[in-house]
């Protein structure tokens, strides 16, 4: 029985392989720049997934492009920019900073520096504020309690 | 007084955010291709392989280009209005026959009715990564220069046609080449 099962594993690791794409690279350089592209660009049919993640058909067809564009020796820069001239800006996971995006990048910093001032003000005027004077009947009585515990400490 | 003016201030502000931005379709990229010349391709034509179809065919006119494909369901309910709409507006409308079947296509067109100026036969969907196609049915409005004025994403519906496509077809056959 378990060679049986030892004999029948190798088919079903097989099977698995199918499923996924089999690239050849002329380097491992190119395969790590594959890589990285397919997990830097969206995919537009699925939209909270990168093309490495997607099965969707486009994604696929996409992933192909991309494959065959670095083998053709393409900067990844090239494709990026290919692939913004089809898709636009919405492909990028890293939006290009400019005027549509500006607010995008600056706005955890500006809320920061605001939640800054705010707090620098508050935490001033608080040190500012004294605390009332106490009366004689008030320090007799303060007195009265610190005695009792500094001669409960002993 | 100010302590409950700006908490009062911010959540307006919050609210009409979110009212503007959750009201939003996610669905809706835009595409960067609107007012940027139509990109080119060379297909076989459907009805007749040996023969081309090309947006160069279609220089100095006003025209349409249809994604579409005989496995996309939601093509069928915007074909009917494809159909009505040329009778109602005679325009060019080029078929962009999207990782079809050729047979299934032809079937198809036969069934629903061929509203197509040209059918051109994009197998392996190269044409549509050109043109940005990320979702079956786009439609493509294309001026006399060769420019792409509008794109359409999803299914055609009767709203689109009469309050964007008729009116934009009508302005841009009044603008000279």
């Amino acid at each position: 029985m378990r060679w049986l099962l030892i004999a029948i594993l190798p088919l079903w690791m097989g099977t698995i392989q199918a499923n996924v794409e089999v690239l050849q690279f002329e380097s491992p350089q190119m395969e790590e720049r594959y890589r990285h592209l397919i997990n830097e660009l969206r995919c537009a049919v699925c939209q909270n997934q990168n093309l490495a993640d997607s099965n969707a058909e486009l994604a696929q067809d996409l992933r192909r492009k991309t494959y065959e564009m670095i083998i053709a020796g393409k900067s990844d820069d090239e494709i990026f920019d290919y692939m913004v001239a089809r898709y636009g800006d919405f492909v990028l996971y890293r939006p290009p900073v400019n005027r549509s995006t500006a607010l995008l990048w600056a706005g955890p910093f500006l809320i920061f520096i605001v939640a800054f001032i705010v707090l620098f003000r508050n935490l001033r005027r608080r040190s500012r504020q004294r605390s009332p004077a106490l009366s004689e009947e008030e320090k007799r009585e303060a007195r009265k309690l610190l005695n009792e515990s500094s001669e409960g400490g002993k | 007084m100010n302590r409950y003016i700006w908490p009062l201030v911010i959540f307006l502000l919050l609210s009409g955010l979110l009212y503007v931005g959750l009201g939003l379709n996610p669905r809706e990229v835009p595409s960067p291709l609107v007012d940027k010349p139509a990109p080119a391709f060379v297909l076989p034509n459907l009805h007749e392989l040996d023969k081309t179809v090309s947006p160069a065919d279609f220089k100095g006119k006003v025209w349409l280009l249809n994604v579409w494909a005989s496995w996309c369901s939601s093509c069928r309910a915007e074909h009917e209005l494809i159909v009505d709409m040329v009778k109602q507006h005679e325009v060019d409308i080029v078929g962009l026959n999207y990782k079809d079947e050729n047979g299934d296509a032809r079937m198809w067109l036969r069934r629903f009715g061929d509203p197509y100026t040209a059918s051109a036969v994009d197998a392996e969907g190269e044409a549509g990564i050109d043109w940005g196609v990320y979702g079956v049915p786009e439609t493509f409005v294309i001026d006399r220069k060769g420019f792409v004025r509008y794109k359409h994403i999803g299914p055609l519906t009767a709203e689109a046609i009469e309050g964007k496509v008729l009116p934009l077809l009508k302005q841009l056959e009044g603008e000279s080449a």
